[in-house]
């Protein structure tokens, strides 16, 4: 948060305090504004914040830890399957959402675990290719697992999971206040989300700043040297998987809830790359970078899909290029630019994994002395 | 005199290269050991087997009485073994405070869960960190450097970054490989007084290094490898005029470095 108040250009370095509040009010207002622009926006807004946890949860990965994960969307899978077999008419089980989605998380963590198990002593390239292979076999399972016994029901998916039921307030339904106002699910979503994207944050916050976060970094530096002074390598890389599906899971489970709908094909490997595009442009390591990346390469393609085939049509008479195809084209042009022109991402992380605060302040009382 | 560190017939093979032969030494608390020899003698790789790095075909470690885990590191530096290396290794991208940070990882006990709560005793344990962490670099000289990232530090405060690091670890034994390579004299002169300090404050030093000027000077007794062998252990006087010693520096009769040197 903080550290998205400094990244404002000008402002955040003059004023940060006016800075914090600017993203604050950004926050909370984006639907408002975006709702301007019709209720499609507020439902990308809504997906956005799902890319950001999972951008986040990645980014404990393969920014903090330098683990190199190409299989992510599996863990997104875990949890969003686990909140359909658990909410929904396909086992007819109903189970509350709070019971759910920790469960979902926790799924995936175990999954994150056996993941990380068989690939312990892999680096970069070989690492790459392994987590890949385990996003398609997730996928695939849960493509085949119809048969001999229905449990993913195949490519059609799971229908009419639950929605998100808050206190016996369910949110799927507009909310009335008095006779006059009512207020579209979709916001409501969109502030669920935004609670379990400031959740994550402050969460992945702690651990980046701690003794966990330090051992991380250490590893990405250098293995050996981390080794030798005493990391157990091991029960870190394990650590960094399972908490960075944990977010992916929790992600998935909300993702189920809000779309009332699973099928496999919402988890292909393009996903995956699409989440590691975004925290490499956003600044692999960098928070703030991270949620910056998720936010534009999930609204620049929607923004293009809506302006290029209006555009299309009137130019040619008819569609050339179908907005999917953009979509990708667009991500491959922005990490091409990315890489040419700011390789760090557009936030760069800095190396500070302490408290800078702390840090600083004794070093004006060691200068004072 | 009390044995810190014992070596017993030590033997680490790699395919039919017998890189340690049969060694056995014995280090005492507080004194600084230095350990030397021709290149490719087996220093490193007996620093390796020591700190758990490689496992050896035959003998054990024993350390303050019990043995060493073998391919284990991390248990080792928890033991109370820490080094530096040949070629410094650093946390390049981390902030000279955040390398030593990282270095009290093995004494300290935050878990996940404590750490996502930020309970009190994390809390006060990161703290505890920061200002020891602090207190290190200044022992060392650099805390001016504090908020540097490691990789921008000169190569000489590279060198004492590293050695701050190892004992953030807390050990008992600090193994320091090749600590004054590429220094000059200046460098080498007060990585001296380093050490020297080190060792004051009851810190056992093993020392491998070929400044022969330095491990005369500042061991208080030495092993001479060659060829995988222990071929002297003694104080350096003694060893200054061991033949076998002599003869492996500068070539000699009968043995195989002459072979080598020629």
């Amino acid at each position: 948060m903080n550290e998205l108040a400094l990244a404002i250009p000008w402002l955040g370095k003059r004023n940060p305090a006016a800075a914090r509040w600017v993203v604050m009010a950004l926050a909370i207002g984006a639907p408002l504004i975006a709702m301007l622009f019709g209720k499609t926006w507020v439902r990308i807004l809504d997906f956005a914040l799902l890319y950001v946890m999972l951008a986040i949860g990645l980014n404990l990965v393969v920014g903090f830890a330098g683990l190199l994960d190409l299989g992510y969307i599996a863990f997104y899978a875990v949890g969003a399957y686990t909140f359909a077999f658990l909410a929904s008419p396909h086992f007819e089980l109903h189970l509350p959402f709070w019971l759910v989605i920790p469960i979902g998380a926790a799924c995936a963590a175990l999954a994150g675990i056996i993941l990380g198990l068989p690939t312990l002593r892999l680096r970069g390239d070989y690492l790459a290719i392994v987590t890949l292979g385990f996003g398609e076999i997730v996928r695939i399972f849960l493509n085949n697992l119809n048969h001999p016994v229905n449990i993913t029901n195949g490519p059609q998916g799971i229908n009419m999971v639950d929605p998100l039921v808050l206190f016996g307030w369910d949110i799927s339904r507009p909310l009335k206040i008095g006779d006059e106002i009512t207020v579209n699910s979709l916001f409501l979503y969109y502030y669920v989300f935004l609670a379990f994207v400031a959740l994550s944050v402050v969460l992945v916050q702690r651990l980046q700043v701690s003794r966990v976060g330090r051992a991380w970094a250490a590893i990405r530096d250098d293995e050996l040297a981390a080794k030798a002074i005493g990391i157990n390598t091991r029960n870190m890389k394990l650590l960094a998987f399972s908490l960075g599906a944990t977010f992916g899971g929790a992600a998935g489970g909300l993702f189920a809830a809000f779309q009332g709908f699973v099928s496999p094909e919402s988890f292909s490997l393009m996903e995956s790359i699409a989440i590691l595009t975004m925290i490499v442009f956003g600044g692999m390591g960098n928070l703030a970078g991270v949620i910056v990346g998720a936010l534009t390469l999930t609204a620049l393609p929607e923004i293009l899909r809506y302006v290029a085939v209006p555009v299309q049509e009137r130019l040619f008479g008819h569609v050339l290029l179908d907005p999917e195809v953009l979509r990708m084209l667009l991500l491959s042009l922005a990490m091409i630019f990315m890489m040419l022109l700011r390789p760090a991402g557009m936030i760069p992380a800095h190396s500070r994994y302490s408290k800078p605060e702390l840090v600083v302040g004794k070093t004006a009382a060691e200068a004072a002395k | 005199m009390i044995t810190l560190l014992e070596a017993k017939h030590v033997t680490k093979r790699f395919g039919g290269l017998t890189a340690l032969s049969d060694v056995s030494l014995t280090i005492r608390k507080g004194e600084v050991y230095g350990l030397i020899g021709p290149n490719g003698a087996g220093k490193t790789t007996f620093f390796n087997v020591l700190t758990g790095a490689y496992v050896p075909e035959e003998g054990e470690l024993v350390f303050n009485g019990t043995e060493l885990p073998t391919g284990k590191p991390h248990l080792v530096v928890a033991a109370g073994i820490a080094r530096t290396f040949q070629n410094i290794r650093l946390f390049r991208e981390m902030t000279a405070l955040e390398n030593v940070m990282a270095g009290h990882h093995i004494r300290s006990r935050a878990n996940p869960f404590s750490i996502l709560l930020q309970t009190r005793q994390a809390r006060e344990e990161e703290h505890l960190i920061t200002e020891r962490a602090f207190e290190l670099l200044r022992y060392v000289g650099i805390e001016r450097f504090a908020d540097t990232v490691s990789k921008n530090l000169s190569y000489g405060d590279q060198r004492r970054l590293e050695i701050a690091r190892a004992l953030a670890t807390e050990p008992q034994l600090l193994a320091l490989d090749e600590p004054a390579a590429g220094m000059n004299a200046t460098e080498t002169a007060k990585l001296r007084e380093l050490v020297q300090t080190i060792r004051g404050d009851g810190v056992t030093v093993l020392l491998i290094e070929h400044d022969v000027k330095l491990v005369m000077g500042l061991c208080d007794r030495l092993a001479v490898l060659d060829f995988g062998k222990k071929i002297a252990e003694d104080v350096p006087a003694q060893v200054q005029q061991n033949d076998a010693v002599i003869a492996a520096y500068l070539g000699g009769h009968g043995t195989k470095a002459a072979g080598a040197a020629a």
